[in-house]
């Protein structure tokens, strides 16, 4: 093979395969770059005066955002639970509402403890299920203290002795 | 901390240019004059503009706030105009806007509309809004639909949907999906109900954040309301006597007073109908 590394196209080096293998560094440097050139080609207006002038006054033709309008569709009365559900959802959350919300948080089946006692019965027979034969012999013992030491459950051969 | 005119180098600390910064002041000046008449009627043609001051005290915050018209007033040039008659209002930190009674609708871009599909093209439903034009939804703007699989929408559905495109130029345009392409209770809602026509007022009204009138609703009986901000409402309640009572009583809300209207509520719930 060649002692010097083969010099690669620019063309080349912007194809997707190659990359994958840069650091976010390049990565960055070369979309700067690729900005650089774009950003010299962009036709702009040579005037700086009239931008300074447009900020000031911003025109908003909608009366939603100045009232704080809520929702369109409502419901009373639990007439229709869903359009409730929507209601909570997407209307803006009162100061006074924060407090009673870990009361009306939603209710589930099962406890959180329930659930991690459940997991962690469930993690010992999947794993039980996937252990080879003399593995699973071993792990039958159910040692939970640790007092008798394990030993090497390998058996090596052992030469006859005349 | 007064400042001669702005030609010299300005002390403010946004550091714009000397002529921004002169824009700056005036419009910290026209935020003042502006609050001042908050809660004034304003007629069509009265005029707020800031032109360069010579002496001018400099506030504390040196940069430009931005100034949100709202509707009722313009912007032109560097002037601000009121464009119908009606009450200054003002919302923290920079919003002013004018508040008017009226009951014909102008789509603005951004609201969520109460329509009547009128006519079904090739890949465009005509929806009319209440607006100077009839507004086109595409097929493709529903939840969950494809090119293969078109929404199930009939002439004469009644749709709740928001305005995507809404200018005096163009067509407006309508979608029922938001950003991130759920419906969130868009769409074509349910059978049964009224349509009754209200005015704007009416409408703010109601869906304002702390509302007298929804507070009053609520009390009354089991019911369903869907509000446009084109001035069309749906009711629909368990019975269809119950429906009728409650589009009536909005529409009889429209022109009352406060205590005439909570006469009108104690008597509904005492059983009159």
């Amino acid at each position: 093979m060649a002692g010097e590394s083969v010099k690669l196209s620019k063309n080349l080096l912007r194809m997707k395969f190659m990359q994958r293998g840069l650091d976010a560094e390049t990565k960055k440097q070369l979309e700067e770059d690729e900005k650089r050139i774009i950003s010299d080609e962009h036709w702009y207006l040579d005037l700086p005066e009239l931008k300074a002038k447009e900020n000031l006054i911003i025109e908003e033709k909608s009366l939603v955002p100045c009232e704080d309008l809520l929702y369109g569709r409502m419901s009373f009365k639990g007439f229709n639970p869903e359009v409730e559900k929507l209601m909570v959802l997407l209307n803006p959350k009162d100061e006074k509402e924060e407090e009673g919300e870990d009361v009306s948080c939603m209710q589930t089946d099962v406890t959180d403890e329930e659930m991690a006692l459940r997991y962690e019965s469930l993690v010992g027979t999947m794993k039980k299920k996937f252990a080879k034969k003399r593995e699973r012999a071993a792990m039958d013992e159910d040692d939970v203290n640790q007092n008798v030491v394990v030993k090497n459950s390998k058996k090596a051969f052992l030469k006859p002795q005349d | 901390m007064i400042l001669r005119s702005g030609r010299g180098r300005c002390g403010c600390s946004s550091g714009f240019r000397d002529i921004s910064c002169q824009a700056t002041r005036s419009s910290v000046r026209m935020f003042s004059v502006l609050k001042e008449r908050v809660g004034e009627i304003l007629l069509p043609g009265d005029e707020f503009c800031c032109g360069p001051q010579d002496t001018l005290p400099l506030t504390d915050s040196g940069k430009s706030e931005r100034l949100v018209a709202g509707p009722g007033l313009r912007r032109s040039g560097d002037r601000l105009l009121v464009s119908r008659s009606g009450v200054l209002r003002h919302k923290e930190p920079n919003k002013f806007w004018i508040e008017s009674q009226q009951r014909r609708y102008v789509p603005a871009k951004g609201e969520t509309v109460i329509g009547v599909v009128t006519a079904k093209s090739s890949d465009v439903f005509k929806v009319d809004i209440g607006g100077s034009e009839a507004a086109s939804l595409s097929y493709l703007a529903f939840e969950g639909a494809t090119k293969r699989n078109r929404p199930n929408v009939q002439v004469g559905d009644l749709l709740l949907a928001q305005l995507v495109v809404a200018n005096k130029d163009m067509e407006p345009e309508l979608v029922c999906i938001d950003g991130s392409g759920r419906a969130n209770g868009m769409g074509v809602f349910g059978t049964g109900g009224l349509l009754i026509k209200v005015s704007l007022g009416l409408v703010r009204r109601l869906l304002a954040p702390r509302s007298d009138l929804r507070a009053d609703l609520e009390q009354l009986f089991p019911c369903e309301l869907v509000v446009g901000m084109n001035g069309r409402v749906w009711v629909r309640a368990g019975a269809v006597q119950q429906t009728l009572v409650l589009a009536n009583l909005l529409q009889s809300c429209d022109a009352m007073t406060a205590p005439q209207r909570q006469q009108l509520f104690r008597r509904l719930q005492q059983g009159a109908f």
